[in-house]
């Protein structure tokens, strides 16, 4: 009994063609079926948020998702985010401002923050606040983080002005 | 902490994704919309449906509009479309406000209001909401649609009205009259865990004193409830901290907290009391930045 779907997922502008079981969530099929091991799984049940990833650029839990679900959407993750050795400004930023240590929560955390930072660029700090406490870390003690965001968040509107795009 | 095996059914429309459910209920078959609170109970295995009928592709549910005189909200609807309010006047604000209560934004760009409202914890703020504003609830079958009022849908600790072969199509929420005041306050440990207490009120002032007072308690008894003592003991009287405590009173002395534990049914009630009389200390501040639009 063949029980699997085949579909095709785009990830990272790329088409990944997958056979898989609807049991599978989009961070087991990122990461066994893909190859995409970037996405980390932690919980497994949504509460930790370090498999999020974007699904057409808003921030999900990827393990509250099933795969089968992602047919014809675009999926980004971390692994998509430097341009060949170009750090994305917000990989960058975490690393001046320290804001990993381990670096288990790093790939959500990222995700995260490209996809609220993309949508609203001049992000208030208290929507920041609230968007960063939804994903766990347990070294960094999120100061660090907050401040990696909001430098990247200046730096990611610089960028979008000098690209001519109203920031 | 993998889901167990199921069949994945993607319906396009309304009356394909109702057939399937007449269908596929008797065989333990479910409707996925969101998916925030059942694929995490399919990850522990406290739940294995054995079918599951996608909603998320049906044609139409995500509608989101003013009908009439009420807020319909489609079964698709996410809680994030709540982040700006969807609607001008006193319901748009409250809902902006009580969707920051609402778990985290990553769950809030997939979990769905009528999905809170099908799974009915007592702690869901969206429960809380239907209620106290006296929510119209459409289900839908292969029988038709049956149109029930929220004090008729909640019935216990995730226990409602809804069939298992009904699909909960859409729930209505009526405009409250213009002028009408909100507060909502909600207590839990840390941001986006689930309510410990919970209280919601709306009601209006003519000729100086409290009119048409609601006021709804959630994450204390098995599902939210208005309480009527306390809404009594508002009506007719004017904004005053004595008011406002006779109200949070009230609400101690009829509330049934879920726990049986004399000493924590006790904290629960002196807990109820607090978020009450903050929700409307929140009300009386906050009524020009909630009757703003029709000033």
């Amino acid at each position: 009994m063949n029980d699997k779907t085949a579909l095709t997922l785009t990830v990272n502008d790329r088409p990944y063609e997958v056979s898989v079981e609807p049991r599978l969530t989009l961070a087991d099929v990122l990461r066994d079926h893909c190859g995409l091991t970037g996405t980390n799984s932690g919980c497994e049940h949504g509460v930790c948020g370090s498999c999020t990833v974007l699904v057409d650029d808003t921030p999900v839990r990827a393990c509250l998702m099933f795969a089968v679900q992602a047919r014809g959407r675009r999926v980004r993750t971390v692994e998509g985010l430097a341009t060949g050795d170009q750090l994305h400004p917000l990989q960058q930023a975490f690393i001046e401002h320290h804001a990993l240590q381990c670096g288990f929560c790093t790939p959500g955390f990222l995700m995260l923050a490209t996809g609220v930072l993309e949508a609203d660029p001049h992000i208030s700090d208290e929507d920041l606040l609230d968007t960063l406490s939804s994903n766990l870390c347990r070294c960094t003690g999120y100061q660090n983080i907050v401040k990696a965001v909001r430098a990247a968040a200046a730096q990611m509107r610089t960028l979008r002005m000098a690209a001519g795009t109203p920031p | 902490m993998k889901p167990a095996k199921f069949v994945h059914h993607t319906p396009s429309t309304i009356a394909q994704a109702i057939a399937l459910l007449a269908e596929l209920a008797p065989q333990d078959g479910r409707i996925l919309a969101g998916g925030q609170s059942l694929v995490p109970a399919m990850a522990l295995r406290l739940a294995q449906p054995a079918h599951l009928i996608d909603i998320n592709g049906v044609a139409g549910l995500d509608r989101l509009a003013v009908d009439g005189n009420a807020l319909s909200i489609g079964a698709c609807v996410r809680h994030a479309a709540f982040q700006r309010p969807p609607v001008q006047g006193p319901l748009g604000a409250l809902l902006a406000t009580v969707v920051r209560h609402i778990a985290h934004y990553p769950i809030r760009t997939r979990g769905t209001f009528c999905g809170s409202l099908a799974n009915a914890d007592p702690a869901s703020e969206w429960c809380l909401v239907a209620e106290t504003l006296d929510a119209e609830l459409v289900a839908g079958s292969t029988r038709g649609m049956r149109h029930i009022p929220a004090r008729d849908y909640f019935q216990g600790v995730m226990s409602t009205a809804l069939e298992a072969d009904e699909l909960l199509a859409e729930v209505r929420l009526p405009l409250p009259a213009l002028g009408t005041r909100t507060g909502f306050y909600e207590f839990n440990r840390r941001a986006g865990d689930f309510a410990l207490a919970m209280a919601l009120v709306l009601y209006r002032v003519e000729g100086g004193v409290i009119v048409d007072a609601h006021v709804g308690v959630g994450g204390v008894e098995a599902h939210p409830r208005r309480i009527s003592a306390a809404e009594k003991a508002l009506n007719g009287r004017a904004e005053s901290a004595e008011t406002f405590a006779a109200a949070a009173d009230a609400v101690a002395d009829a509330v049934l907290p879920i726990e049986e534990q004399p000493e924590a049914a006790a904290y629960k009630r002196g807990l109820a009391a607090t978020v009450t009389r903050r929700a409307l200390e929140s009300a009386a501040q906050n009524r020009h930045e909630n009757t703003g639009a029709v000033q």
